[in-house]
């Protein structure tokens, strides 16, 4: 984001690895960057309200937490009707994330994507019958993609600066 | 995992507070002390349960690039095509999935026109075609997961 401040892109920096748990986590950041608890408590709410921080909590290993199966499920849908599709599709239950993608023709017409969790391979296919039921889908192409492994699940990491190297840019397994 | 940890991680996927004592006014409302908090996420930490406590960016309104690609790799070189793509600090995650487009990971850049370039890199090293699968919409985006 070109208006990123300076202090800004510090904050976001600081504390992407992780909040300090401790009692008062936003004045250790504070220190860290020389700016008092009540500015990094400003910053952080700012990045919240303009959507550059899309969530501030937990964030978890799905598979550690048992849900081991996960599918992505394309289709290929016509471009006039995409739209409507993906915005009912995104309203069902077992839905985790529904987005349109760039087709690669000829070999990959798909262009609408979504995400269903569970913890085995049963209840989401259980689940990917109800959406086609519910939605009429069936004469929809479409494929079931499950994950067989995770080779790398590591967040992303930004620097603001060309000489900064991320700390948590080591792969982890999972 | 216990009912607390259960009961943490249902909650605080998002909205923690941003004051001067956030843990303590979460704690409050678990009806645990602050203490109990941070000890129930040092440990589901170490545990490996949860990634991080902290913040999920806006890849592209931080200014940088984030996109979707897929590589058909032959079953016999995975691992090593795996090892290749993997050691790319902008490669996020990586999934095998079951299908001719067999690798699927997420590339996450600080500038928006790294992505061809690290895809022209990947290609190169691998001696693969990848696919970009940009994405052109977001219909839904739920981030929460019961426990």
């Amino acid at each position: 984001m070109d208006n990123l401040t300076k202090a800004e892109q510090r904050l976001i920096e600081a504390i992407q690895g992780g909040l300090p748990l401790v009692s008062r986590p936003y004045a250790v950041i504070g220190e860290q960057l020389g700016l008092t608890e009540a500015e990094v408590i400003a910053g952080l709410s700012h990045l919240i309200q303009v959507g550059v921080i899309k969530r501030f909590g937990i964030v978890v290993r799905h598979r550690q937490l048992g849900y081991r199966a996960n599918a992505m499920v394309v289709w290929n849908i016509p471009d006039a009707q995409v739209t409507e599709m993906g915005q009912q599709l995104g309203q069902f239950e077992g839905i985790s994330l529904c987005y349109r993608r760039a087709r690669h023709l000829p070999e990959w017409p798909y262009n609408l994507y979504c995400m269903i969790h569970g913890k085995d391979r049963n209840a989401v296919l259980r689940d990917l019958d109800k959406l086609i039921a519910t939605y009429n889908l069936s004469h929809i192409p479409h494929q079931v993609l499950f994950s067989r492994r995770c080779f790398k699940q590591s967040g992303a990491c930004y620097t603001f600066q060309p000489s900064k190297v991320c700390p948590q840019r080591a792969a982890v397994g999972g | 995992m216990d009912a607390i940890a259960r009961k943490i991680i249902n909650q605080l996927q998002g909205d923690f507070p941003i004051t001067e004592q956030p843990y303590a006014q979460v704690a409050a409302q678990l009806e645990i002390t602050e203490d109990e908090l941070l000890q129930q996420l040092t440990n589901l930490l170490d545990q490996g349960l949860l990634s991080r406590f902290g913040p999920l960016y806006h890849a592209e309104r931080l200014g940088g690039g984030l996109t979707l690609a897929a590589m058909p790799v032959p079953e016999t070189d995975f691992e090593q095509v795996a090892a290749q793509v993997n050691a790319f600090p902008e490669v996020a995650h990586n999934y095998a999935r079951n299908h001719e487009l067999n690798m699927w990971f997420i590339l996450a850049t600080e500038q928006p026109e790294r992505i061809d370039e690290v895809i022209q890199e990947i290609e190169a090293q691998t001696g693969l075609p990848v696919y970009n699968m940009p994405k052109q919409a977001e219909y839904y985006l739920r981030l929460k997961l019961e426990v």
